[in-house]
């Protein structure tokens, strides 16, 4: 078990390395200029400067090394949690990063919640009901879901929970309450995903031949479903899981917008937009950081759910394949 | 809780039926379609006894035991007739009526133990689920649990009620559920095939076990089978099922002696064990005969598989240990003996798929162990391998052609049109038209299946077969379709067979010569006729035992009965 965590560790940080290189060569390979970006951040022109000054700004940056040269400083920094200075704002990057993360994480925390309680709770009735017409329709409602634009669903709840109600504050950052529409605005999609493949991961468990032993024990609809069908047909849906809080990051670049929140989505939106390459590197990396976390606790959550995994002595996972040829009693 | 009953066990005349079903129609809704199940079926069952319906699959069988218990799967419906269980009429009732009669008066055993239980759960749990059903609460569950899974015959039942079902064998497994199943104390058991996918020996030990208990507590039991021996070995009554109607049914004794109908008589015939009479006749005797030159001999094979090797927890650490044998050519040699005996490690040895730690392999004069993939590849043509699950052997996307001429593609050998001719050929071969070609592997029955997987096997024209259990998924009618193909083709193309099979009364029916393995050991070998008939091992001998159809033969030895035509004995 111990070694598995070691070789699992060992892997996420290979994973965070190369999506670190990785970054960095493409805005290595970005046509910007570092140099006149900072001076047009703080109003100056580039042309009222001599080339001395310009050199020595480069070298103030490390801009004149090789690119090996400054791909090793940003590692070495990265490493000891120091991401240089954001070009366009007067601030080092983790600063930066430092003042809005708590506000995406609660973003993203908040709408992983819900769409795990509310993908799970419609998986579970639209297998469980049993007029037809009601299962239909709740078994379509994630394909809808998930096919509405996210900006037109938040600019619809902002309209009527908003403006017409006055329940949740359209805009800003401040408190719980202005959390819950841009969490609301996630989930929708990510609770269709979910709730998508939990249906069908259902519909198979329902099928299975244990289910029938259960019944055929006597067991009530509602008991079979939940003691023997539930944690059965979760297994698929939990792979998933890593990739949804994965997503809900992701998503709250666009709904940060949308909501104007002080973000990390909204600081990686413009930190593109303005080509400020030490900020975008900053984030990519925090975000594989959270991204390799999040896997990394739902692998090991897997034995605990399955009795068939184990991360064994060898660090092999072995499956319920390797035991069907069976020795007889 | 259970009627008294008189001394014997029996019902006495006139009780009351637990179970009578008069004209009940049972079809599936598919597209607004209704499909026919079972039609007319009139069936009765009395407290305390014993009755197996026989029939193939699709004989609409199972569909009468799941409408017995309310379980019909999703579409099938009880569309006229009534079934009325312990004086509960089950045609049209709701879930809520059903539910009382699951568990309490009727249980069931399914048919596939390895998937009939609920993987996440500790097996204890799935049992004390069914007794806390009866209203048993607190510790006394756990007692009866224990009580329970004795009873079912599971050794050391505090071990393994705290286990997971991947921890057990088929066997025990099988165990669990009947444990299940008398958790609820019921007046009917329901035993859908319990015992299909486990080994002969295995089967026999379980199903003894089965109706001792039903017997011993005075329950009444409801027996699924395809294979008539089974049921004539344990039956009150015998019902034959074909296309969902009731063939003929009666005392197992009058069904087998003196059948009324054809089919009655055809699947006597299939059944290996009846067909002689319930005794192990070998078609073919070598005993006087020299041995042709082997094609392949394997000399003092050992495989040892390390530490940390996944397949090392199947059976012990040595997975074979010295085996010799040798597969005459032009004949057929048996590799038989229970699972996890090293019959299918030494099949991979023998076809090359895994490198024995000590020993030789001789394939047609080239010792092929130790040899490279590379090296191995031009002898591949040599031998072939058909699989044991016919269902799984065919890639399902693959069409029949496909599938017969992908080794020919594989090792090169002709052109398109070549091969067209050739997918032709062995389709005949295996005596399927030639409009299969085309079709997908889910169009085809599992007979059909194996004859296209043996069509493959053949398409490289290889001098040796390696014969898997190639007939143990299958229905014994079809077992006995597809043994007869296999020994025409033997005489056809002169091939050699290297069989591997648990069922002695299959071997019997196709092998001159064989070996019987147990704990990677060969324990006996030898000509068959001389090997069954004169056993010297244990082994072998549990092995014959198990054969479906002993107790038909012991009627017919004691002479009271002319049960057969005496043609085998």
């Amino acid at each position: 078990m111990t070694r598995y965590i070691v070789g699992r560790v060992l892997q996420a940080i290979v994973v965070l390395w190369a999506a670190f290189t990785v970054t960095f060569m493409i805005l290595y390979l970005l046509p910007a200029d570092p140099v006149k970006l900072q001076l047009g951040a703080a109003g100056i022109d580039e042309d009222s400067l001599t080339a001395e000054q310009v050199a020595a700004l480069k070298h103030e940056f490390g801009l004149d090394k090789s690119i090996w040269g400054q791909y090793w400083d940003r590692l070495t920094g990265a490493l000891t949690g120091d991401f240089g200075q954001s070009l366009t704002q007067h601030a080092p990057v983790m600063e930066l990063i430092d003042q809005r993360i708590g506000h995406t994480l609660l973003l993203s925390a908040t709408a992983a919640v819900l769409s795990l309680v509310v993908g799970a709770l419609l998986a579970y009735l639209a297998t469980f009901v049993r007029f037809n017409l009601l299962r239909v329709f709740l078994s379509r409602l994630p394909s809808l879901g998930a096919s509405f634009p996210q900006f037109f669903i938040a600019l619809l709840l902002i309209q009527y929970f908003s403006f017409e109600l006055g329940l949740f504050p359209a805009t800003g950052t401040a408190g719980f309450k202005s959390v819950v529409l841009p969490a609301v605005t996630i989930s929708l999609l990510t609770s269709s995903l979910l709730a998508q493949v939990l249906i069908k991961s259902f519909e198979e468990t329902l099928r299975q031949p244990y289910v029938v032993t259960a019944r055929a024990k006597g067991l009530s609809r509602s008991a079979v479903h939940l003691r023997h069908a539930f944690r059965n047909a979760a297994l698929p849906a939990v792979t998933l899981l890593g990739v949804l809080v994965g997503l809900t990051v992701t998503q709250s670049i666009v709904v940060e917008t949308v909501f104007t929140r002080e973000g990390i989505g909204r600081l990686a939106q413009q930190a593109v937009l303005s080509q400020d390459v030490p900020v975008v590197l900053g984030i990519v990396t925090v975000a594989a950081a959270l991204f390799v976390l999040v896997n990394l606790v739902v692998d090991l959550l897997y034995p605990l759910l399955d009795p068939r995994i184990s991360h064994g002595r060898a660090g092999r996972v072995r499956t319920p394949d390797a035991s069907v040829e069976v020795t007889s009693i | 809780m259970t009627a008294t009953l008189p001394e014997n066990g029996r019902p006495e005349p006139g009780a009351r039926p637990l179970v009578e079903i008069r004209g009940l129609d049972v079809g599936y809704a598919r597209r607004r379609e209704v499909t026919p199940a079972v039609i007319g079926l009139d069936l009765r069952i009395d407290p305390g006894e014993i009755v197996a319906v026989v029939g193939e699959s699709g004989s609409g069988k199972t569909t009468t035991a799941n409408a017995v218990i309310g379980l019909l799967p999703a579409g099938g419906r009880i569309t006229a007739g009534s079934a009325v269980i312990d004086g509960v009429e089950t045609a049209g009732a709701t879930e809520r009526a059903l539910r009382p009669l699951r568990g309490r008066v009727v249980g069931l055993v399914p048919q596939d133990p390895m998937v009939g239980l609920n993987p996440t759960r500790r097996v204890g749990a799935q049992i004390g689920e069914a007794v806390k059903l009866r209203g048993v609460r607190g510790p006394a569950v756990g007692a009866e649990v224990l009580e329970l899974l004795g009873q079912a015959g599971v050794p050391e039942p505090e071990l393994r009620a705290r286990q997971y079902p991947h921890e057990l064998s088929g066997g025990l497994r099988q165990r669990v559920l009947i444990a299940i199943a008398l958790a609820g104390r019921p007046k009917l058991i329901i035993a859908d095939e319990p015992t299909s996918a486990l080994d002969v020996t295995v089967e026999k030990r379980i199903l003894d076990h089965l109706t001792g208990l039903v017997r011993e507590q005075g329950i009444s039991l409801l027996l699924i089978t395809h294979d008539l021996a089974v049921a004539a070995d344990r039956a009150d009554r015998v019902v034959v099922m074909r296309d969902g109607r009731i063939v003929e049914q009666g005392d197992p004794r009058v069904i087998l002696g003196s059948p009324r109908e054809d089919y009655t008589r055809q699947l006597i015939a299939a059944a290996p064990g009846l067909a002689h009479g319930g005794r192990v006749v070998p078609r073919f005797d070598v005993r006087d005969q020299p041995a042709p030159e082997p094609i392949l001999t394997l000399t003092g094979v050992s495989k040892t598989f390390g530490a940390g090797d996944a397949r090392r927890g199947q059976r012990g650490f040595n997975a074979l240990d010295g085996v010799t044998l040798s597969v005459p050519r032009g004949r057929t040699h048996a590799l038989v003996g229970e699972s996890g005996c090293g019959k299918t490690t030494t099949l991979r040895i023998a076809l090359g798929l895994e490198a024995p730690t000590s020993g030789s392999v001789v394939l047609d004069g080239t010792e092929i162990a130790g040899l490279s993939w590379g090296g191995l590849r031009p002898l591949r043509r040599k031998a072939q391998i058909v699989h044991q699950n016919p269902f799984a052997a065919l890639d399902p996307k693959f069409t029949i052609k496909q599938s017969i001429i992908e080794p020919l593609v594989a090792m090169r050998v002709g052109d398109r049109r070549g091969r067209h001719l050739r997918a032709k050929e062995l389709l005949d071969q295996v005596a399927l038209p030639a409009s299969y070609l085309d079709r997908l592997p889910t169009e085809l029955s599992g007979g059909q299946r194996q004859r296209v997987a043996i069509a493959r096997a053949l398409a490289p024209s290889p001098d040796l077969l390696m014969l898997d259990e190639p007939v143990s998924a299958l229905d014994v009618s079809v077992q006995e379709q597809i043994l007869r193909l296999l020994t025409d083709l033997q005489t056809e193309l002169g091939l050699s067979y290297l069989f591997v099979s648990h069922d002695l009364a299959v071997v019997a029916e196709i092998s001159h010569t064989v070996s019987v393995m147990s704990r990677g050991r060969v324990v006996e070998e030898g000509p068959v006729a001389e090997v069954f008939t004169n056993p010297r091992s244990p082994h072998t001998r549990e092995l014959i035992d198990a054969i479906p159809g002993q107790r038909t033969a012991a009627w017919a030895g004691n002479g009271k009965e002319t049960l057969l035509t005496a043609n085998g004995s």
